[in-house]
């Protein structure tokens, strides 16, 4: 599995002008990229790390599939160049379960929510990070998440969220 | 039919499915290294295969396959509960696993030893229902036997439960402890009798997603996170005018992109000629990732001829097809009843109207691609596929390796509806690998997707109606005037109207004047399957129309649809889900619909409530919806489904498809278009193709689907055709605009 993987580098440097490796923390793990610079995160992380959880869907920063979280922070990374990264810590799908599912996967689960899948890894990601900055959601906090799912799977995301927000009140008493 | 057993390899029951579907029962030797005939997935050491679908562990945990192509509408749930009820164990001691693409070559020639595997037509179930119950009867049935030799008692004396089997007084042997012996045994030589419905545990319970783990966490694997040691991916710039050519390539600085390894001309089909690969003429770009070919590509400096299409705009196509239909030129007969004209000259009422649809791209989430290895002689495809078998033609007919020789591995897929059923982006790969000697990924941006589909048709309905002085609908027109569905057909005899006008769609057969008539629209643009392809081609226009009917004569919409419909019986229908269109049973979703969204009560909050009904693929649904206007953003308070689909086999995923299908019906009948000018695809990407979100999208769907005891049917597309019309029609109720021409969004705020 790739989150198993041990932590190693990226690519050598193809060209002697190029700068001292990037480094960056990617689900806890230290990792360098002494490629591109302006490589995008989201091609970091798949075709160098193999971490295909994160999923490329546009390329212009509007479908969400590529969502991460940049320090805790939901984060599209089809955009965002390697270099800007440099230093940060980064949570990609596979680093949202603890020993256990997270509350919101453990939701997702119990909700039937996926369909074809391949928009969940970001729409996880978004709800995670939504609920730590509104552990209770209204409808409109939850509406405020634009990740694009084609299969309409969005009325058991809604379902999942307020689950999984109700289950984390209750973990917290 | 069975084969000699070499008693000093593992052995297994080779349980497999005949061209015809029939089961075919042996005994084979397993040889793990070398057997092409098992999946590795289902081999192992400590364990028994029963058959290609099964595998049962000693510690009685239960492997099974799963043949479809995963799409999204659940069929690695649904098709593996169907083996898992017959076979008697719990659900919850299965594990599901992806079967790969199971060529065989027999004497009666290509055949397939899991069945039907494609995913297409809504059919995944319905083909599954008796096959792979049998295959699971069957399987059980011998692990009975091997308890009945192992306990000395009469077969008929022991029955099962939860994956045991279980003797009069009480004994048990699980089936781990007798997988052994039971391959052993001789296969019966007709399937035994299956599990009458009273007594299914699996089948008709709400049952998650197998792999919905997986997907949680990031580990599912998809065609695009595919890799493998060796491969270069490779992007394609393709030319963007319609049948197109590369007129001068620079690659210069392409080539000095770090990372990227090659440039090479792949040359697409010719015009007018069968399609057989790649869409487009195009470059690929060959790179050691991602990123650097889509760097390189940027890099190239390209020009293009423009090809035979150049003028081709989707305003010339609209006054085209309008044209037909004014002049009534070149029409194909698609279905005529009665006498139209009488029915004419005694009209009390005359009704008519036109309706505008436009191309539709697919845009699945996950963008076409494929990752191919080709040998000397053997090839492996690992893709996200809706027609595998397609795909392992094509890369034989692009390479000359047999069938046989060439191992095509599914993934799950990001989204199907329609879009994989060609197999382009596969032969494109083929294409590329062979260019570069190497093993190819190959991947496609959402700007290639968007512009390099197979379009749902655009096309151009006239409806008619005349009415009696009682107000019934005594004759019925329905002309469409479109880029039609077929598209270089491959030997494939389509008939024209094909995929867009059906000649036995309501309200054929129950007018008694009828004239359906299809004209055809010259396009350069690729024209392919989308999600119940015709029925949301046409019931827009049908469902709208009666709604027209109705307001024009003042009846209530609900009667008028129950009037015509007429009495409960079954009538021919000769399209795809006949033989028959049961009356009463769209009747049926179309008061339970009614009711649910309480339809004709008094309303004085500004709300409009519009109801619509069809029939799909042997399938009946009807939708309601409860709208306003808020300025200028329309909100949907409710969407209400009800449906029949025979017996659902998993109610949780079927629930999930009507919702789904609603909401993509929605999303597309709102905002979407694929227009084209100059012989070019304007859209690029999603912020001019935009899905819906979740802010637009209603709260709930509130889905009803009916507890029937018929055949099952696929719950795949039936979620989409009635929901536009519904829609629309809400939309008029709200507002009085009646939006005529889809997507809705753009004419309801111009004609506000």
């Amino acid at each position: 599995m790739p989150n198993d993987a041990e932590p190693k580098a990226g690519p050598p440097p193809k060209h002697s002008s190029m700068p001292q490796p990037l480094a960056l923390t990617v689900n806890g793990k230290p990792y360098e990229h002494a490629g591109d610079p302006t490589m995008p995160l989201l091609w970091f992380l798949r075709d160098m790390l193999q971490l295909t959880g994160t999923k490329f869907g546009c390329g212009v920063g509007a479908c969400g599939a590529c969502t991460v979280l940049l320090d805790g922070k939901a984060t599209r990374s089809c955009l965002l160049p390697m270099q800007g990264v440099a230093g940060h810590q980064v949570t990609t799908i596979e680093g949202i379960a603890g020993e256990n599912l997270h509350p919101v996967q453990a939701a997702w689960i119990e909700e039937d929510v996926p369909q074809c899948g391949y928009c969940q890894a970001g729409q996880i990601v978004a709800a995670v990070d939504l609920l730590q900055r509104k552990p209770k959601p209204s409808d409109e906090d939850i509406a405020s998440i634009t990740n694009l799912c084609r299969c309409g799977t969005y009325p058991r995301i809604r379902r999942a969220i307020l689950r999984a927000s109700e289950s984390m009140q209750a973990a917290k008493k | 039919m069975s084969a000699p057993v070499d008693r000093g390899r593992r052995r297994f029951l080779a349980i497999t499915l005949s061209a015809s579907g029939a089961l075919l029962i042996g005994i084979r030797v397993a040889r793990a290294e070398t057997d092409p005939d098992l999946p590795p997935e289902l081999l192992g050491d400590d364990l028994t295969e029963l058959g290609p679908f099964l595998r049962i562990e000693r510690d009685n945990r239960v492997v099974i396959g799963a043949r479809g192509c995963e799409i999204g509408q659940g069929v690695i749930t649904s098709l593996p509960m169907l083996i898992a009820e017959e076979l008697d164990v719990d659900w919850s001691q299965v594990r599901v696993i992806q079967l790969p693409y199971g060529y065989v070559e027999t004497d009666k020639g290509p055949s397939n030893k899991y069945g039907d595997q494609g995913a297409g037509g809504s059919t995944s179930v319905s083909d599954g229902w008796k096959e792979l119950r049998e295959a699971g009867a069957t399987a059980r049935w011998l692990l009975v036997q091997a308890a009945a030799r192992e306990w000395n008692l009469p077969a008929d004396q022991l029955r099962t439960a939860s994956g045991q089997v279980v003797a009069p007084d009480g004994r048990k042997l699980t089936y781990g402890a007798l997988a052994r012996s039971a391959a052993a045994i001789e296969a019966p030589a007709a399937p035994p009798p299956l599990k009458k419905p009273e007594d299914f545990h699996i089948v008709g319970k709400p049952t998650r997603v197998a792999d919905a783990r997986d997907i949680v966490t990031g580990r599912s694997r998809f065609g695009i996170d595919s890799y493998l040691a060796g491969a270069l991916t490779a992007v394609m710039l393709r030319s963007p005018y319609l049948d197109g050519t590369l007129d001068t390539l620079d690659d210069s600085e392409a080539r000095k992109v770090a990372g990227v390894r090659d440039v090479i001309h792949i040359p697409g089909p010719k015009p007018e000629q069968p399609f057989v690969a790649g869409l487009a003429d195009g470059v690929a770009v060959i790179a050691d990732n991602t990123w650097a070919a889509l760097k390189g590509r940027d890099a190239l400096k390209v020009t293009w001829k423009q090809g035979p299409w150049s003028k081709e705009s989707t305003g010339a196509l609209a006054a085209k097809a309008n044209e037909l239909l004014d002049h009534n030129e070149g029409g194909v007969a698609v279905r005529r009843d009665g006498d139209m004209a009488k029915a004419r000259k005694q009209a009390r009422y005359n009704v008519e109207a036109r309706y505008e649809m436009p191309f539709l791209a697919h845009a699945t989430m996950e963008t076409p691609g494929a990752l191919i290895d080709l040998k000397q002689d053997s090839a492996l495809l690992v893709a996200s596929l809706q027609s595998p078998g397609g795909a392992s033609e094509m890369i034989s007919d692009l390479t000359g390796i047999p069938r046989r020789a060439i191992d095509v591995r599914m993934t799950r897929a990001g989204g199907g509806f329609g879009r994989r059923l060609e197999n382009d982006f596969v032969g494109e790969a083929v294409l590329v690998a062979k260019a570069a000697g190497k093993p190819i990924k190959l991947i496609w941006t959402r700007e290639d997707d968007l512009q390099h589909d197979f379009y749902r048709p655009f096309g151009v309905h006239k409806l008619a109606a005349t009415l009696d002085r009682k107000k019934k609908v005594t004759s019925w027109t329905h002309w469409c005037a479109a880029t039609p569905r077929p598209y270089r057909e491959n030997g494939r005899q389509r008939r024209i109207f094909d995929g867009c006008l059906e000649p036995d769609d309501f309200p054929a057969g129950l007018v008694a004047n009828l004239d359906k008539t299809f004209f055809s629209v010259p396009s350069g643009m690729p024209r392919g399957w989308w999600r119940a392809p015709l029925h949301t081609f046409h019931a827009f226009s049908v469902q709208s129309f009666i709604d027209e009917i109705a307001v024009t004569t003042k009846q209530d919409a609900v009667k008028l649809r129950l009037e015509m419909l007429g009495d409960a019986r079954t009538i021919p229908y000769s399209g795809h889900g006949g033989p028959t269109f049961d009356t009463g049973r769209l009747a049926n979703v179309l008061r339970l619909c009614a009711d649910r969204i309480g339809w004709g009560a008094k309303r004085n909050d500004g709300h409009g409530i519009g109801i619509a009904c069809h029939f799909t693929f042997g399938g009946y649904s009807a939708h309601a919806f409860e709208v306003a206007m808020e300025g200028r953003e329309l909100k949907i308070h409710r969407a209400v489904v009800a449906a029949d689909i025979g017996r659902v086999v998993n109610p949780l995923g079927a629930e999930a498809q009507m919702m789904g299908g609603t909401i993509d019906a929605i999303s597309t009948a709102l905002n979407l278009a694929i227009t084209v000018k100059d012989g070019e695809v304007q859209q690029k990407n999603f912020p001019d193709y935009p899905l819906l979100r979740m802010a637009q999208a209603p709260q709930s769907v509130e889905v009803t689907i009916v507890d029937s005891s018929e055949e099952p049917r696929g719950a795949g597309e039936i979620g989409v055709p009635s929901a536009a019309p519904a829609l629309a029609n809400a939309i008029y109720a709200a507002t009085t605009v009646r939006v005529r021409k889809l997507p809705i969004m753009p004419q309801l705020l111009r004609m506000l």
